[in-house]
C-alpha cells in the first residue's frame, strides 16, 4: 500500500516542534483520516478537533502547506504527491496543543453583537410571509459553519492582532446574516463602525478565499455593510440636514 | 486532597445539540441558574449533520396534515411500541415549536405564498419537513446557539462529564474533565439533564462522530436509572460507501423525498419488490405514481423508496447478500434520472441538494446531477435510551432528566426520519421546562471530597495500566465485533458470541494503557468513552438477544416475524445491586381510547 509522509506541529504554548510521521494511504483518503490513522497507531496524544467529517462542523481547521483548510475536505490526491505534508495549527489564534488552538476570542464576540429582533408578525396567527428570493439572499451567510478559517487568514487578526478593535470576517457575515434578515428590525451600523472595526477591512479578499462553504464574505457581506456605514455617518445630505436640525 | 474547579447551578444540561440547547433555553427561560455542558465546541454538535428537516404538521403544503395524521404516522413507524403521550405531545407541540425557531431567526425554505415549506419524507403521510435545503440541522442548532448565548447561560465548551453525583436517591450534580489541560471538574446541580444523543461509535460503519459514545446512557445506567428499548438501533438506509474514507456519511432521505430512485447491478427499481403489509394503501404500485407524489400530487400514494427507514435498510441489505449489489458492496442511489422529467434538473438537484451535491463531488468525484451515487446502511441512531416520564423527560432516579436521542420512549422500534429535530425541540423545551421547576422545589447538596477523589483516581488510573493495547486499538475492536455480531441482521448464535467477546474487550479496556500527559490527550479522553460504549454495546447486544422476534429496526434472522402474542412489551434494563445489567419484559401500557381511535381511523 503507498505512504504518505507528514511532518505535524506538535507541542504546546511554550514552542511548537515538527514531528513527522508516515502512514499507509488508501484510496479516497482526506487529511484527517491520515490524522486519526496516525492518532491511533503511533500517537494517541495528538491533540486534534473533528466531528463531523464532512464539512459541515467547522470543526477541524488547520493549516495544510500553510493554507488555512478544513482536514476532512482536503483529499491526500489533491496536494503534490510524493512531498511531505505539513501540518500546523491555526496560525492567528493562541495555541493549545498540537492542532488545537484557543478559538473562545471568537464565542465572546459574538455575543457583543446585537441580537436578532423581527418586526411584529405579519399574519393573526403569529406568523410572518417572507419571498424565497428575500430568504437565498441571507442563507448564504447562514451557511457559515464557524470554522473561522476566515478569522485565520485575516491579516487585521493573524498580522496585527486587532482582537480587541475588530470582530473579522466570519463575525462580518454574521452581522450582514441579521442586517439583511427580511424580519429584523434592529440597527447595528453604530457598532459596525466603532466596535466592530469594520473599517480596518481593506478588502483583500483572502477570507472570501479560504472559505469551505464559498461564502462570498467580502462581494455579499463586508462591502454591502461598509455602504450601509458610510450611508448612516457619511452621506452629505444626511450631514447637511443633520447640522440644519443642530444635530452632531 | 486535590482542590476541584466547582460550579452550582440549579440546573446542569449535559449536552450541547438541539435538544440541550432547547432544554438549556427554557431552563434559563423560567429563571433559574444554568450550566451547559458540550464535549466539544458550542455548535459542533450532532445536530449539524440533521440534514432533511425538522417533521412538523404545520399543513402549509397539504391541508389534509394535522396532528392527528403525524400521531399515527410515527406510531405505525414505531410498529406501535412507541409511549403513545409522547408520540401525541410530539406531534402536537412541534409545530409551535418550529414556529418559535423563526421567531429567533431561524430562515427555512418558503411557500410561493411566503410561508414555510414542506418536504416528504419516508412514512410520513404528507409533506411535512420543514428544512432549508438538506443543513437544516445547521440551521436549528445555530438559531438555538445564537439565541442561547444572550440567556446568561453558562457554556462550558470541550468539557466531558465521567460520573453523575448522587445524595439522598438523587442526583445533585456531575463531575467530569476539561479537555484543554485535563482537569477535573465538579457541578453541583439540583437537577440535571442529559442530552448526550446516540452511540453510533459503538459500530464500525456509523454517520456518528467521537463524540458519540453513549455517554448519557452509561451516566444514567450507573446512577440506577431505567434504560428502554436498546435492541433499537437505526441503520439508515443511505451512508457513502466509497472512497473507503467515507464510509458511513450519511447521505439525506431528502434524496429519495425529491425524487431519488434506488437501483440494484441490473438496474432494476427493487423497493418495488417487498412492500409491508402495514403499508400497502399507502404505497404507490408504479414508477409515474411514485415520481407524481414527490412533485405534490395529493391523489398519488408514495414511492416505495419512502417506505420507513427499517424496511428499506433490509431491502438493500438483501440486494447485497444476494449479489445484486455494485462492486464495492452497495446500491445506487440516482437523482439524476429526473432530468427526463424536468427542465432544468441540474440546477434544481444543486438547489435543493446543495450539500449532498458538494459532498460528493468533494469526496468521491461523483456529480450526482449526472451520476447515480453509491449507497449502503449505516448506523445513525438508537431509538432505546433512558427511559422516561412522558410529560416531564423526568427518569427514574429524581432530579435526572433527558431528552432527544439519549432519551427513549417517542419511536418505538424505529424512528422516522425528521422525527428527531422535532423531538429534540418538543422534549428539549419540556426537559427545561420540568428541571426548572424541580430545582425550585429541592434544595442542593453537596459531595463529601471523598467521592470526588475517587472519581479523580478512577478517570487517571488509565495513565498507570500497563495493558498492550492503546484505546483506539480496544475501541476498533470493539466497532468491529459490534458491526459483525449485532448488526442490521442478528441470530442468537452471533449475539451470545458478542456477549463473550464484550467480557474480553471489557478486560482489555480496563487495562488500556494512556501516554503523554492530561492536556488535550485524546488517547485518555478515548479511553474514558470506552467504558461507556462496552456498557451501551452490552445493553443493545442483551435485549436484542432478549427479544425473540423482528419488529422494526429489530431483525432477527432466527425470528423473522413478529411475534403476536409476545410481541407487546418493552424491554427495561437495569443496574442491579450486584452491578450487573437486569432486563425484565414490560407490558407496553395501554393506549388511551381516543389515541387508539386515532390509530385505527387511520389504518
Amino acid at each position: 500500500m503507498p505512504s504518505a509522509t507528514f511532518q505535524v506541529q506538535r507541542g504546546g504554548a511554550g514552542g511548537g516542534r515538527l514531528e513527522t510521521y508516515t502512514t499507509e494511504v488508501a484510496e479516497g483518503m482526506v487529511v484527517l483520516d491520515a490524522v486519526l490513522q496516525i492518532q491511533a497507531e503511533q500517537a494517541p496524544d495528538l491533540a486534534v478537533r473533528w466531528n463531523c467529517k464532512a464539512g459541515r462542523c467547522g470543526s477541524c481547521s488547520a493549516e495544510i502547506n500553510g493554507m488555512p483548510k478544513l482536514m476532512c475536505m482536503t483529499r491526500l490526491s489533491d496536494l503534490p504527491p510524493g512531498k511531505p505534508i505539513l501540518l500546523q495549527p491555526m496560525k492567528a489564534f493562541p495555541l493549545i496543543k498540537d492542532l488545537v488552538t484557543d478559538v473562545s476570542w471568537n464565542f465572546r464576540v459574538k455575543k457583543m453583537i446585537k441580537k436578532f429582533k423581527p418586526r411584529p408578525p405579519d399574519a393573526a396567527d403569529g406568523t410572518w410571509r417572507m419571498a424565497q428570493e428575500d430568504v437565498d439572499r441571507v442563507q448564504e451567510f447562514r451557511k457559515c459553519i464557524e470554522c473561522f478559517l476566515c478569522q485565520d487568514v485575516c491579516h487585521v487578526l493573524r498580522e496585527h492582532h486587532l482582537f480587541e478593535e475588530f470582530i473579522g470576517p466570519r463575525f462580518f457575515v454574521h452581522v450582514a446574516s441579521l442586517e439583511m434578515h427580511p424580519l429584523d428590525v434592529e440597527d447595528r451600523r453604530e457598532e459596525l463602525k466603532k466596535a466592530d472595526g469594520i473599517g480596518y477591512c481593506n478588502i483583500t479578499k483572502c477570507c472570501t478565499q479560504v472559505c469551505p462553504e464559498d461564502i462570498h464574505i467580502t462581494d455579499n457581506a463586508i462591502i454591502p455593510l461598509k455602504e450601509r456605514v458610510v450611508d448612516k455617518f457619511y452621506d452629505p445630505l444626511k450631514r447637511l440636514f443633520g447640522r440644519w436640525r443642530g444635530k452632531k | 486532597m486535590p482542590s476541584y474547579d466547582t460550579h452550582t447551578y440549579d440546573v446542569l444540561v449535559i449536552g450541547a445539540g438541539g435538544a440541550g440547547l432547547r432544554a438549556a433555553i427554557e431552563a434559563s427561560a423560567h429563571g433559574v441558574s444554568v450550566g451547559l455542558v458540550c464535549k466539544s465546541l458550542l455548535g459542533k454538535a450532532h445536530t449539524v449533520m440533521a440534514e432533511g428537516g425538522i417533521a412538523a404538521a404545520l399543513s402549509y403544503v397539504d391541508d389534509r396534515d394535522n396532528w392527528k395524521v403525524h400521531f399515527a404516522d410515527t406510531m405505525r413507524g414505531g410498529q406501535y411500541l412507541n409511549n403513545g403521550r409522547m408520540a401525541e405531545l410530539h406531534a402536537k407541540e412541534a409545530p409551535e415549536r418550529v414556529l418559535e425557531l423563526e421567531a429567533w431567526g431561524a430562515l427555512f425554505d418558503r411557500t410561493k405564498d411566503g410561508r414555510i415549506l414542506q418536504r416528504n419524507f419516508g412514512g410520513h403521510k404528507y409533506p411535512r419537513l420543514v428544512h432549508v435545503g438538506d443543513r437544516t440541522g445547521l440551521e436549528m442548532i445555530r438559531t438555538l446557539q445564537d439565541h442561547g448565548i444572550y440567556q446568561g447561560i453558562a457554556v462550558h465548551m470541550e468539557c466531558t462529564i465521567t460520573t453523575l453525583l448522587k445524595e439522598e436517591g438523587r442526583v445533585v450534580g456531575a463531575f467530569g474533565y476539561e479537555r484543554e489541560k485535563g482537569r477535573f471538574l465538579v457541578f453541583f446541580a439540583k437537577a440535571v439533564i442529559l442530552a448526550t444523543g446516540g452511540i453510533g461509535r459503538a459500530y464500525k460503519i456509523t454517520s456518528n462522530s467521537w463524540e458519540y459514545t453513549g455517554d448519557g446512557h452509561a451516566l444514567a445506567f450507573h446512577a440506577g436509572a431505567e434504560l428502554m428499548d436498546m435492541e433499537f438501533v437505526q441503520f439508515h438506509p443511505t451512508g457513502m460507501i466509497w472512497p473507503p474514507s467515507v464510509r458511513g456519511i450519511l447521505v439525506t432521505e431528502g434524496v429519495r423525498g425529491e425524487g431519488g430512485i434506488l437501483l440494484n447491478n441490473q438496474g432494476r427499481r427493487f423497493m418495488f419488490d417487498d412492500i409491508p403489509a402495514l403499508y400497502v394503501n399507502q404505497t404507490a404500485d408504479n414508477e409515474e405514481e411514485g415520481w407524481r407524489y414527490t412533485q405534490g400530487d395529493k391523489n398519488a400514494r408514495r414511492p416505495p423508496e419512502l417506505l420507513t427507514r427499517d424496511h428499506v435498510a433490509r431491502c438493500i441489505v438483501r440486494e447485497i447478500k444476494e449479489g445484486r449489489g455494485t462492486a464495492h458492496g452497495g446500491v445506487l442511489l440516482d437523482i439524476s434520472w429526473i432530468k427526463k422529467k424536468l427542465p432544468h434538473a441540474e440546477d434544481h438537484i444543486r438547489k435543493k441538494l446543495p450539500g449532498m451535491y458538494h459532498q460528493f463531488l468533494k469526496l468521491a468525484d461523483i456529480d450526482i446531477t449526472r451520476q447515480p451515487m453509491e449507497v449502503g446502511p449505516t448506523t445513525h441512531y438508537i431509538m432505546g435510551g433512558i427511559r422516561v416520564d412522558a410529560d416531564t423527560q423526568m427518569a427514574t432516579v429524581p432530579g435526572l432528566f433527558a431528552a432527544g436521542e439519549c432519551a427513549a420512549g417517542l419511536h418505538g422500534a424505529n424512528r422516522l426520519g425528521g422525527n428527531s429535530l422535532s423531538d429534540l425541540l418538543v422534549f428539549g423545551k419540556r426537559a427545561g421546562e420540568y428541571a426548572a421547576q424541580f430545582a425550585k422545589e429541592n434544595k442542593s447538596v453537596t459531595i463529601s471530597g471523598e467521592h470526588l477523589d475517587q472519581y479523580s483516581r478512577e478517570a487517571l488510573r488509565y495513565f498507570e495500566t500497563e495493558g498492550a493495547d492503546n484505546s483506539f486499538q480496544v475501541q476498533a475492536d470493539l466497532q468491529d465485533m459490534m458491526q459483525d455480531l449485532v448488526g442490521i441482521v442478528r441470530n442468537e448464535a452471533d449475539m451470545l458470541r458478542a456477549v463473550e467477546e464484550l467480557k474480553k474487550l471489557k478486560e482489555r479496556a480496563a487495562n488500556v494503557r494512556v501516554t503523554g500527559n492530561r492536556e488535550f490527550n485524546p488517547g485518555w479522553h478515548t479511553a474514558l468513552d470506552l467504558q461507556n460504549l462496552l456498557t451501551v454495546s452490552e445493553a443493545v447486544t442483551l435485549a436484542a438477544l432478549e427479544r425473540k422476534e423482528s419488529l422494526g429496526a429489530h431483525f432477527r434472522e432466527d425470528y423473522p416475524d413478529r411475534d403476536e402474542k409476545s410481541g407487546k412489551f418493552n424491554i427495561v434494563i437495569r443496574k442491579s445491586e450486584e452491578g450487573w445489567m437486569e432486563l425484565r419484559q414490560e407490558a407496553l401500557p395501554e393506549l388511551p381510547a381516543e389515541l387508539q381511535h386515532i390509530i385505527n381511523e387511520m389504518k
